[in-house]
């Protein structure tokens, strides 16, 4: 149990990497999780082959979802736009390295449903996005 | 520090509810401090529950046989224990819903409805929960309604000079909470209803957090409609009620259609039945509701005052162990004005993260906006931790918390 809070995430939480704004962005999206108001926006920057260049995220939320978004930013820098559209809620999990029960689950998933969702250009975000 | 209790034997009330002995992780006993959200149910609950299912189950209202009349005849004399819980002049005004939420859909469904027009003004409340504002706004949609809503103060009370000046608008309704599950504030709802019947507005009373924890008597308030849930009170979930004035009940039109709800049933039309079976369509929650009026009789056995009495203390002394605590922001007025329901922050931490830590001890608390993202957004946050307290809540679960607010401040330290 505690080690949902291994050093990795308490560490992310209070110092993140990715955190900000891009402006000018090719990719922004912003969505939030209904169940305990928190939000969450992804910018990406992409280059002519469509691969990410840069990546931020900004908006509040707990360590779990905090983390879980900068650790996230990290990973996607240097895919490509389909890479990004193909992760996975097992490729977060891994990120993370956790065990998650379903009400934390919804924390740590939702950077990786806004960034999917900004990835396919959907008008809005969904949970299939990240089953 | 007085800790020293006089209201309630809570250490023998507490051998009436088996799930508080439990541990929640090993050698980690479970320390309940959510029952805004749900209570604990007692044995006597259970086992009044256990009776009607092993003994004589079978479908009421109907059926001419020994079962069917021991059911019916169970399910009834739960309404009349409810009824006179709340003090209702007669058990035809109290009808069976699901919960407050459906009992408030009922009235903005039937009576909203029929009632209101385009144009016509609806008073709430800033800190209302999403079941007292969500009917109202479908209502408001479809009807061109004008929605307006008293301010919370500061303090977490409701400005009462602010309500005054919008009574001038001639309300249809006022609909309000008697005590909020955030802030824990309890409502002069006497003073509103009287301020609301002047106004000529009818009047609803959200009191899903007020009848489990205050003795409330709906001829004192002169309450038009009240709505509450058995599962905030001890009893079953799936089950609740709805309290109305007899002649708005006779009028209003029927909520759902199907059996029970019917006087006479042609192929084109029909004939509703008299209250409280007009607005009981289908088979209902008969389990449930046996249950309700088991969790009343454990209620009056203990009587409301003293509930209410050791409540008062128990959120003094919470509220004075959390200001012990350097970073801790406690949202909500003053202890004489709230009931058990304490929502606070720590340092710049997310609910979410200070629940998590808690229950890593063992303590149950709820974390996020507690279906009042309105009342959140007022106070420029997100979400809130909360700890409740109920009849069963020891003085020394207060204590554990504390300890573990302060394991929590490490872990982020």
């Amino acid at each position: 149990m505690d080690d949902l809070y291994r050093e990795l995430i308490i560490e992310r939480y209070k110092s993140p990497q990715f955190r900000g704004e891009l402006d000018p962005h090719d990719i922004s999206f912003e969505d939030d999780n209904p169940l305990c108001g928190d939000h969450i926006r992804v910018d990406l920057r992409l280059d002519e082959n469509d691969t990410v260049t840069e990546a931020a995220f900004s908006g509040q939320g707990c360590a779990i979802s905090q983390a879980s978004a900068d650790l996230l930013m990290e990973s996607v820098v240097g895919k490509s736009l389909a890479e990004v559209k193909a992760l996975t809620k097992d490729d977060l999990l891994d990120l993370l390295g956790i065990e998650l029960g379903p009400v934390r689950l919804k924390c740590a998933l939702l950077s990786l449903k806004v960034l999917k969702a900004g990835a396919y250009g959907l008008g809005e975000a969904n949970d299939d996005l990240v089953e | 520090m007085n800790i020293q209790t006089t209201a309630l034997d809570v250490a023998k009330i507490r051998e009436d509810f088996p799930i508080l002995a439990r541990e929640v992780h090993p050698g980690v006993p479970l320390v309940y401090l959510d029952s805004t959200a749900t209570s604990q149910r007692p044995r006597q609950v259970v086992e009044a529950m256990e009776r009607l299912i092993y003994h004589s189950n079978a479908n009421i209202h109907r059926g001419i046989h020994v079962l069917a009349e021991e059911a019916t005849a169970a399910y009834e004399e739960a309404r009349g224990k409810i009824a006179k819980f709340i003090n209702a002049p007669s058990a035809r005004q109290v009808i069976y819903t699901r919960n407050t939420t459906e009992s408030i859909n009922l009235v903005a469904q039937s009576w909203g409805r029929a009632n209101l027009k385009a144009g016509d003004v609806v008073i709430l409340t800033e800190m209302e929960h999403h079941s007292n504002l969500v009917p109202w706004q479908i209502l408001a949609m479809e009807k061109n309604l004008r929605l307006e809503f008293i301010p919370v103060t500061e303090d977490g009370l409701l400005d009462l000079d602010a309500y005054r000046e919008l009574l001038t608008l001639e309300p249809k309704l006022v609909a309000f909470t008697q005590m909020s599950n955030v802030l824990g504030t309890i409502n002069p709802a006497k003073e509103i209803i009287v301020l609301a019947h002047a106004a000529g507005a009818v009047t609803l009373v959200d009191g899903a957090q007020s009848v489990p924890h205050l003795p409330v008597d709906v001829q004192a308030l002169n309450a038009d409609f009240l709505a509450f849930s058995a599962h905030k009170m001890l009893g079953p979930t799936g089950i609740g009620a709805l309290y109305g004035r007899k002649e708005l009940l006779e009028a209003m039109p029927p909520f759902m259609g199907g059996g029970d709800m019917i006087k006479r049933v042609e192929l084109r039309s029909f004939q509703p039945n008299s209250i409280p079976h007009k607005f009981e369509a289908g088979t209902p929650a008969i389990t449930e509701a046996i249950g309700f009026g088991a969790a009343v009789d454990y209620l009056n056995q203990i009587g409301m005052v003293a509930v209410e009495s050791y409540e008062q203390e128990i959120v003094a002394y919470a509220l004075e162990r959390l200001a012990e605590i350097p970073g801790v922001r406690v949202f909500g007025p003053e202890a004489e004005q709230k009931g058990a329901v304490v929502s606070f922050l720590l340092d710049d931490l997310h609910a979410h993260d200070i629940s998590q830590v808690l229950d890593m001890h063992g303590i149950a608390v709820r974390a996020g906006h507690h279906c009042a993202q309105p009342l959140h957004d007022k106070f420029g946050i997100t979400s809130t931790a909360r700890a409740s307290f109920y009849i069963y809540s020891a003085f020394e679960e207060v204590d554990k918390l504390v300890a573990g607010i302060y394991k929590v401040k490490e872990m982020f330290a």
